[in-house]
């Protein structure tokens, strides 16, 4: 099956960026998560309820709805802290792309290793600017508000067309469609991998990271 | 077009439109009632979370969409809106956005009801909660409060975008195919935020209020892995009751926000137009008549605001609930509701979030077109008598520049002075024993 995959690109002040790709990979995971399966009896399940929060961003005039879990919250975190100082450390134009990919785990027999397929993959380009005075930034905060308004426009456009989406698993195959190792929501199989692009242009370090738990680790 | 659906199916299905367009309304209410809204995900269903979301019920806003569906469903031809307005402190209000969820006639007959359609739901519903952070109303609703309020005004029936003004914009939220036809949430939303200075009467909509049935339904919570013959759709059987819906409650949370509210018990007064305020000072709703009395008076009123007078002749009147007859335009405006006083208001544990139920109200004010804010000061009488608060402030706001302090009046004397300071000089060297004796006296 073909994975789509979808690109945005922002410009903002260095700042800015935590606030900026959380809000979008919020809005995303929001999308593609659902609440914990409790698998009954003659092959019913029922779905936990997930709740939402607002997040008001204090360098960008801009709120986000997110999944109302912390857990989930800190590996998203802490992979866009990564990607930030990576971009800070590179000493490349500060220009890098995140992506956030959705797969399904194939089972394949031993000796070979479960296949990974990745049937979404959303990638956030930044480049960050540096702005000169405080009028700049005040402009700045506002202008990338409203890109990312239109960014979480666009995001809903796709999902709402309402293309492939792995088919719901059985109890036993749950883990290979749903990351189940969060206790309140359960998102799609994701992860999350960066690059830094530099000055000319090329990607410097391709620096595939697993930042979520993958039950590959065999 | 519904041979091929089952009567179950085509049950479910009718109960999912139901539900789905009630929690639109919710999501949309509570988007702008100016404050961050927080629900817990919970990993054990509880029946009553329709589309696996925590979304709270205002029973207020519940009770307001039941009236304008009167028991219908959104379909072809007969659109379930919301719009929301702002209105300013001194009764000018604006159209700033319209929710439209719409049925059109393309089916998809062979999508599964409840199941697909129902995740599809849930994911519009989501989507719903991230546009509704990002259309220009959301900013306004967080900053509504002293200058103006953000109200709410559900209706059925065709879609009226006239009061948007010219260039409005649309957002298209999403849709969701079903055996019966195609539901789409979209939104369209003011772009001119000028105000306008003409009044219209607003139109009314909504049929007369069939009677609400006050539903246990449950949400459908389990779904199944095996075919679809199997399905099982555990409902009705033992479920844990939807929200009850009380509009007693409701109609009482509105009385407390009145300022003279004799009695509570209050039957709900508000035309079929009735626009709903959301406002970020809300009480808890009170459960007995007397909590909504003492919520009365325990409202604040900013200091040096002196009740109107007219108020107290309405409610002097011999009639039943007078506090609610229709209002006169006069009481509008020298209402310290509508015109919140500048005072410092500490927010209290009764200015609600949402999960103290956050209660709206129905202020009977009719729908109108905007017209020029005209400025009225904090702590200011009514601008009855000449040299008031208001005209002072207006007359003397733009005083002309102090002379000294002008640019090419001082750039002019900055030359003279350093023309005639050798002449200066020379005068003070003259009288320099002079000086010096001025000296020794001080020392």
């Amino acid at each position: 099956m073909n994975c789509r995959s979808e690109v945005l690109e922002v410009s903002l002040e260095g700042r800015q960026v935590d606030e900026a790709l959380l809000s979008l990979l919020h809005t995303i995971l929001l999308h593609r998560s659902t609440g914990k399966f409790h698998y009954k009896k003659e092959g019913t399940y029922s779905i936990g309820t997930v709740g939402t929060q607002d997040t008001d961003c204090d360098f960008i005039d801009f709120t986000f709805v997110r999944v109302s879990s912390d857990e989930l919250d800190r590996v998203i975190r802490k992979a866009v802290t990564e990607f930030k100082d990576a971009l800070g450390n590179s000493g490349s134009d500060g220009m890098g792309q995140i992506s956030l990919e959705f797969y399904q785990k194939k089972k394949s027999r031993w000796p070979f290793s479960d296949e990974c397929i990745p049937w979404e993959v959303w990638t956030i380009k930044v480049n960050v600017v540096n702005l000169a005075n405080e009028q700049e930034r005040q402009i700045c905060r506002e202008k990338v508000g409203e890109k990312l308004g239109e960014k979480v426009i666009n995001i809903v456009e796709v999902i709402n067309r309402h293309e492939y989406l792995p088919k719901m698993p059985t109890q036993s195959e749950v883990d290979n469609v749903f990351d189940t190792s969060l206790k309140d929501v359960q998102p799609y199989l994701y992860k999350i991998t960066y690059q830094i692009t530099d000055s000319l242009g090329t990607s410097v370090s391709t620096t595939m990271r697993r930042l979520i738990k993958d039950t590959l680790a065999l | 077009m519904d041979s091929d659906l089952s009567p179950q199916d085509r049950k479910d299905l009718d109960k999912f439109i139901k539900f789905f367009a009630l929690k639109t309304v919710q999501v949309i209410v509570q988007a702008r009632l100016g404050e961050k809204i927080c629900t817990r995900s919970s990993s054990s269903p509880t029946g009553s979370d329709w589309f696996t979301l925590a979304i709270k019920d205002i029973p207020e806003v519940t009770h307001e969409a039941k009236k304008a569906l009167a028991g219908q469903l959104p379909s072809i031809g007969r659109s379930m809106c919301v719009e929301i307005s702002l209105k300013t402190s001194e009764g000018d209000s604006m159209e700033l956005e319209t929710w439209c969820l719409e049925m059109n006639e393309k089916c998809e007959k062979d999508i599964k009801v409840s199941y697909t359609v129902y995740t599809r739901l849930s994911l519009l519903l989501k989507s719903l909660l991230a546009i509704t952070r990002v259309t220009p109303a959301y900013k306004l609703s967080r900053k509504q409060g002293h200058d103006y309020v953000i109200l709410y005004r559900i209706y059925f029936g065709d879609v009226q975008l006239s009061g948007l003004g010219d260039g409005f914009q649309t957002v298209r939220v999403g849709i969701v195919g079903t055996p019966i036809g195609t539901l789409t949430l979209s939104c369209a939303y003011r772009t001119n935020l000028a105000l306008m200075s003409s009044r219209a009467p607003g139109e009314e909509e909504g049929g007369a209020y069939a009677g609400v049935e006050d539903s246990q339904e449950v949400c459908t919570t389990s779904f199944s892995t095996s075919p679809p013959s199997q399905m099982v759709v555990p409902g009705k059987e033992g479920g844990v009751p939807q929200v009850l819906l009380q509009p007693s409650h409701g109609t009482q949370a509105d009385h407390g926000r009145l300022p003279s509210c004799p009695a509570a018990d209050m039957p709900h007064q508000a035309p079929p137009s009735s626009c709903n305020v959301l406002s970020r000072s809300t009480e808890v709703k009170s459960a007995s008549p007397s909590d909504a009395i003492e919520t009365t008076f325990t409202r604040k009123v900013g200091a040096f605001v002196n009740k109107p007078t007219t108020q107290v002749t309405t409610a002097s009147l011999d009639l039943p609930f007078a506090a609610f007859a229709p209002r006169a335009y006069d009481l509008e405006e020298n209402d310290p509701m509508v015109h919140p006083p500048a005072s410092p208001t500490p927010s209290s544990p009764l200015q609600g979030s949402l999960h103290s139920q956050s209660s709206s109200q129905s202020g009977g004010q009719t729908q109108e077109d905007f017209v020029m804010v005209d400025f009225k000061p904090a702590f200011s009488k009514d601008d009855l008598l000449p040299m008031d608060l208001g005209t002072f402030y207006r007359e003397f706001q733009n005083p002309p520049q102090l002379a000294s302090l002008s640019i090419d009046v001082s750039a002019q004397s900055m030359a003279e002075d350093l023309d005639s300071l050798p002449e200066k000089l020379a005068i003070y060297e003259k009288d320099i024993d002079e000086f010096d004796a001025f000296v020794d006296t001080l020392q």
